[in-house]
This record gives C-alpha cells, sequence and structure tokens, in this order.
C-alpha cells in the first residue's frame, strides 16, 4: 500500500469531482493531481477510473504515455534539463553531464536526500539563450556549470530557512 | 506624472533573471523618489539583448540591454529615466535597432510594445479590427478572404488554410471546433511562445474570426506544459478578454458566441501532431490515426474541427483587417506573406525575425546571426526541428520558401534555424534524432517504434567502426523503411536530419571511429 500521509485523498477526490464533467477530463484531472499532490500516486488510478468510467488499465495507460506524468513523489525540487538540439550547440551535453555528477542521480532519480528530482526534457523554447534548464517553474536560461552550482546552493540553503512543510508545489494551475 | 518603464515577462527574460532587474528597478525607484510606473511587456524578440529594459519619454521609447540587476543602480545615475544615452548600455531607440528595422512585422508588430494582457493596449494597435470586419461578414465570406492571403499553416506541413476552413465551413451545422496547435515542441522554435507571451489577444482573436467563419462556438487551444509562463498570460488575456465582452455568449454585442478554453499537453512530442493531439486533448493516449477521415470532417470528439498552428490563427486578424490580398503581396512563389524565423543554438544574436519568404538561409544569417555565440566557424544548420535536416555551407544559398527547400530534401518546418559550430560531432546528432524518435514516438507503427531503436543501435556500429560500409548500407535500407511505413512525420521525416547528417559530412565518420577506437586503447 501506498503510504496514504505522503497525498491528500481528500483533494484528490475533490479534484476528480470537479473536473470529471469537462469534455476529456482525463489530462485536467492529471494535472490537477500532479500539482497538488506532486504525483499521481497509484492509488488515485482506481478512482479516476471509476470517476470517468473507464478500465483501470486504460488511466495508466495515459499516464504512462506522457513523460510529464510520475507516479512516485518528486524531490522538493525538480530539475529539468534540456536535451534538445540548440541547447545541444550551446553545450547542454557537457552540463549535462555536470549535472548528473553534482547531484550523483541519473535521469528520472531524485537524490537520497529528497531534495532534487532530475530529468530530461526536450524543449523548453528558450532555445537563442541555452543551454536551459527548468527549476520547478522557473526557466533559467545560459545555464554554466558554475551558474548550475549556484542555483542548487541557493536552493538548498533557502530550504534550510523557509522550507514548507509539505514539499508540493504551490497550486498555480488552478 | 510617473515614468513608465517596461521590462519584459516572457520566458527568455525571466530565464535571465528579468524579474530580479524588474524588483530591483522598483527599489531603486523608490530610494531615489523617483515616480516610475513598472510594466510588464512582452519581448520584442531581440533575445540576445534580454533584458531589455526601456523607458518612455517625451522623444518615445528608449531601450537599455541586456540590463543585469548589478547595472541598475548605474543607469538611475546615468540619468536613464530620462532617456539619456551616455550608458554602455544604451540602445536608443529599439525600433531604430538594425535587427528590428530589416525585418517585415505583420504578425509580431505589436510584440514587445504592448502590456500583453491589456485590450486597451492591443486595441490602440489595431487590435480586434479583423474581429468587428468579421463580424459584418458571412462565414463564407471569412473564409475567402483567408483563402485571397495564400497563408498556408504555419506548423510546418504548410497546407492551406483556407482550403481547410472550407471544408470544415462546409460540413452541415453542428457543434464544430477550432483547436490552436500550441504544441511547439521543436527545438530552435518559439515563435508561437512568442505570440502566447507578448500578444495573446492577437490569437484569441484569430481563433474567434476561425469560429465565425465556420460556425465554431468552442475554442480549444492545446499548450505544451514546458510553457508555463505562456500558459499564465494566455489565463490572464482570456479572462480579461471575456470581462471586455470578446469571448462569450454574446461577442461585441452580435448575438454570436465563440468560448475559449487552455489545455495544458504532458510533454509529448508527437501531440504536435494534429491527430495525436485531438486524441489527447480527448483524453487519451496521444496515438496518431489514421487519415482520413480528414480531422476538418472528424476531428474533436468525432467533430468537424479546424487544427491550426498558433503562427496560421495569429496571421488571421491582420488578414481581416488589412485583406487577404496585403497579405498575398509578400513572399514568393506559392509561399505567401510573412514567415517568423527563429534564430537559435550557437548564434551572438539569436531572436525571432518576421520576413517575407524568399531571402537565402545564408542572407538571413549574415544580416542578423552576427556568428556563433562560441567565435567558432559554423558548420551545420538544422532547420525545420528535429525532423529537419542538417544543411551544409554549400546549401545555404537556398532561399527560404516552402517548395525551394523540399527541392533539396529539407524542410521549412515551423521555421526553426540552429547553428551549430565546427566542434560539433554530426554522427552524435544523427544518433540523437533516433534516439529522440525512440522516446517521442507513439509506438503505433512498427518502423517508427521499433526502426528508431534499431536506428540508435546500428549507428553506435557505425560510431565504433564496426562493418561500416555494411552498416551504413543497412541504415539507408532502414530509413527508407521509416520513410515509406510510418503513418505520421516523426517516423517518416527522422530519417531526414539522419542521412543529411551522413550525406553531407561523411568526414565525421572516420573522426568518430577514430575517438571511439582511441577510447578503448586508453
Amino acid at each position: 500500500m501506498t503510504n496514504r500521509t505522503q497525498w491528500n485523498l481528500e483533494q484528490v477526490t475533490q479534484i476528480i469531482a470537479s473536473l470529471k464533467d469537462t469534455p476529456g477530463a482525463m489530462l485536467p484531472i492529471l494535472h490537477g493531481i500532479q500539482d497538488t499532490q506532486g504525483y499521481v500516486p497509484p492509488d488515485a488510478v482506481p478512482m479516476i477510473a471509476e470517476a470517468l468510467n473507464q478500465t483501470r488499465a486504460e488511466v495508466h495507460g495515459v499516464i504512462s504515455f506522457y513523460h510529464l506524468f510520475r507516479t512516485t513523489p518528486p524531490g522538493k525540487h525538480v530539475v529539468q534539463i534540456c536535451r534538445a538540439e540548440a541547447c545541444q550547440a550551446r553545450g547542454a551535453r557537457a552540463l549535462e553531464a555536470h549535472v548528473k555528477a553534482k547531484l550523483h542521480i541519473d535521469y528520472n532519480n531524485t537524490t537520497l536526500d529528497q531534495e532534487f528530482t532530475l530529468e530530461p526534457i526536450y524543449c523548453l523554447g528558450n532555445c537563442a539563450c541555452g543551454p536551459s534548464i527548468r527549476v520547478d517553474d522557473d526557466i533559467v536560461g545560459r545555464v554554466t556549470t558554475d551558474k548550475f552550482d549556484l542555483i542548487v546552493d541557493e536552493l538548498t540553503t533557502v530550504a534550510l530557512d523557509l522550507a514548507p512543510l509539505n514539499p508540493v508545489r504551490q497550486e498555480k494551475k488552478a | 506624472m510617473s515614468i513608465k518603464v517596461y521590462v519584459p515577462r516572457d520566458t527568455t527574460t525571466l530565464s535571465l533573471d528579468g524579474n530580479r532587474v524588474a524588483l530591483e528597478i522598483i527599489k531603486e525607484a523608490e530610494s531615489r523618489g523617483e515616480d516610475i510606473q513598472l510594466i510588464r511587456n512582452g519581448s520584442r524578440g531581440v533575445f540576445w539583448l534580454e533584458p531589455m529594459v526601456e523607458v518612455e519619454t517625451n522623444q518615445g521609447r528608449v531601450a537599455y540591454g541586456p540590463v543585469e540587476v548589478r547595472d541598475v543602480t548605474r543607469l538611475f545615475d546615468a540619468g536613464f529615466l530620462a532617456g539619456s544615452d551616455s550608458h554602455k548600455l544604451s540602445l536608443g531607440k529599439p525600433e531604430e535597432l538594425p535587427y528590428l528595422k530589416k525585418q517585415q512585422r505583420l504578425t509580431f508588430a505589436r510584440a514587445g510594445i504592448i502590456d500583453p494582457v491589456s485590450i486597451d493596449d492591443y486595441k490602440a494597435l489595431e487590435g480586434f479590427k479583423g474581429l468587428a470586419r468579421s463580424l459584418q461578414l458571412t462565414g463564407q465570406e471569412i473564409v475567402d478572404e483567408v483563402k485571397a492571403s495564400g497563408l498556408r499553416g504555419r506548423g510546418g506541413a504548410a497546407f492551406p488554410t483556407g482550403i481547410k476552413w472550407q471544408t470544415v465551413h462546409d460540413c452541415p451545422p453542428d457543434q464544430k471546433y477550432i483547436v490552436c496547435n500550441a504544441d511547439e515542441g521543436d527545438s530552435g522554435t518559439f515563435a508561437d511562445r512568442m505570440v502566447m507571451e507578448a500578444d495573446p489577444f492577437m490569437l484569441i482573436e484569430g481563433m474567434t474570426i476561425a469560429g465565425l467563419a465556420v460556425g465554431a462556438t468552442q475554442g480549444y487551444i492545446y499548450l505544451r506544459s514546458e510553457y508555463p509562463v505562456a500558459y499564465d498570460i494566455l489565463k490572464e488575456a482570456i479572462d480579461n478578454a471575456y470581462a471586455a465582452g470578446y469571448l462569450g455568449s454574446d461577442l461585441l454585442g452580435s448575438g454570436k458566441t465563440f468560448d475559449l478554453e487552455v489545455r495544458l499537453g504532458a510533454a509529448a512530442y508527437i501531440c504536435g501532431e494534429e491527430t495525436s493531439l485531438l486524441e489527447s486533448l480527448e483524453g487519451k493516449r496521444g496515438l496518431v490515426r489514421f487519415k482520413p477521415p480528414l480531422p476538418a470532417i472528424e476531428g474533436l470528439f468525432g467533430k468537424p474541427t479546424i487544427v491550426n498552428n498558433v503562427l496560421s490563427l495569429a496571421a488571421v486578424p491582420y488578414i481581416m483587417s488589412e485583406g487577404g490580398q496585403a497579405y498575398a503581396d509578400y513572399g514568393m512563389g506559392r509561399s505567401r506573406g510573412t514567415l517568423p524565423f527563429q534564430l537559435a543554438g550557437n548564434v551572438q544574436q539569436g531572436g525571432l525575425i518576421e520576413l517575407a519568404f524568399g531571402p537565402t538561409l545564408r542572407q538571413l544569417i549574415d544580416d542578423f546571426g552576427g556568428g556563433t555565440a562560441s567565435g567558432r566557424p559554423m558548420k551545420a544548420i538544422q532547420v525545420g526541428g528535429p525532423l529537419g535536416a542538417y544543411l551544409p555551407e554549400s546549401q545555404w544559398d537556398t532561399p527560404l520558401d516552402y517548395e525551394a527547400f523540399a527541392a533539396i530534401e529539407a524542410v521549412l518546418g515551423h521555421g526553426g534555424i540552429v547553428i551549430f559550430d565546427d566542434t560539433v560531432d554530426m554522427t552524435e546528432q544523427a544518433r540523437f534524432s533516433m534516439e529522440f524518435c525512440v522516446e517521442e514516438s507513439c509506438g503505433k507503427c512498427t518502423p517508427c517504434r521499433i526502426g528508431s531503436t534499431r536506428g540508435v543501435e546500428v549507428i553506435d556500429k557505425i560510431r565504433s567502426g564496426v562493418n561500416v560500409e555494411a552498416n551504413l548500407t543497412l541504415l539507408d535500407d532502414l530509413c527508407d523503411t521509416m520513410i515509406h511505413g510510418s503513418l505520421c512525420a516523426m517516423g517518416g521525416m527522422t530519417p531526414f536530419p539522419v542521412q543529411s547528417a551522413f550525406k553531407h559530412f561523411p568526414e565525421d565518420i572516420d573522426k568518430a571511429i577514430a575517438h571511439s577506437t582511441s577510447a578503448e586503447v586508453h
């Protein structure tokens, strides 16, 4: 069983109920859940399936099709590195190697201290000012290895001072 | 009276610390007792000068850039609020910047000038004129005007927009939909993002006109989730349009209805393909559909649907207010109007360049690019996104025109131009194209789903010197199967960058082999 304390059953139930009647409700529901809980808890799958009158397999099929949706809780911060061509032309491959070494993790993993989850991303649309990364909802351009280290330092320092108890992203996309 | 200061709020400016620059300006003004009004405009697309701060003076706006937080105090000291040109970041009047002056901006005429969510700003610069005129016309008259413009789909496929509209128009009255494809996944492109972040009402107006033309009352903007800033600005703009009567059940008192909603994608490149996008909007896996039926006849939820790219819809307000002929007067051959080219990758002066079709790739790069960012010689240019060919210098004199590019087995696509310097290993780029297809294939067609994995393996063998000749033949054969055996452009065009890389840069094969054997020795 998933540890229920990691996600808010009541909130998820409410999100599903409020969106289930919109046309093509699946993605809005999945976004709503991931935005508030940080991921789509496997135990939410049967709830979504029932609300949308679909099978669990269908819901799982949608979740697994899209790179965005995760089924395990992310770290406090999600770092995405652009792997696409325009950033490659500006040294994204070297940056990618540096980030993996700095955080001691590969893509789609979370650091042991639960601070950072690292993910690949294919284009942030900031192609004239690469290499680009996204840290939570912020996109950062012309990222050098030094600049990346600075971002990590700032985030870990701020986290000590101001970290909210619940490390999920603010609900901006309501 | 307070002095107007502009700091853009688009993704690129924010990615270069624009918010902190804005806050610093407010703080500095307060401490000096200066009365300023800070306006968050969109970017003009001169991305190499962002964050570009502008000040409104008696002589018009003057610009400074690129401004960093540490420059702010000195800008105040130098009298930038009075438009002084004594600071080293002074750029003079933004519209006089050669980078902007040499462009032909129709779609991006307002970008960076207005506050993107202000209806008053939009209306002050010709906004909603096209809608006002369209409300006086029949659906067929609107479709005819779009046909007369010669506008072709700006997403990459270049299908005539007017014909698509005619098909939906001619379907019997029923629920119809306008879907805007804002899943701008091609690397090296950001024109859609710029429309949504700098001038979203233009897109809203274009979609509303499309709705009037074909009798559709509901629109969806399918926006990629990688664009959080565009999402926020679009939502704000849509709310403002509803409040002012430019969306909703009684458009400008005409009794006509058009509702609009933004839907987020979820990081799947394939959802930029129109039928995959429709599946995704319906809440399913983004599997590509067979055509026919065309989406124009059986699209979203099985109903007649216009699926148009952001730039196609954004071109419509101009066409409707100035007339189709005014738009068609730009361009060459069958490529009418303008295309916003996007200069990206390893380039000194990256940004958005809207020009009529026709100049050569080399002219564009020479006139605007300013060389590579690294200062090294250019080696290859990929035009048209991850499914577009890599062009060697011998092909840079090709005119920027759909047909001219097709003739050299290349594509203009969505207008993205990505520059690589001489440190690039083209065999590595070819490998990436296949790897990207592995990652992003929807999995429906075998040549795309399996072929791309086999492609990565074969390229790895070539790069490490295993049976090179035989494997090159095998790769050609595989590419041929992908091109002819895939349902959509994902599998059908992935071979373009792969084959062009091997064909035009054969010397890189030997280099890769030498590199891999020396790596083994060590």
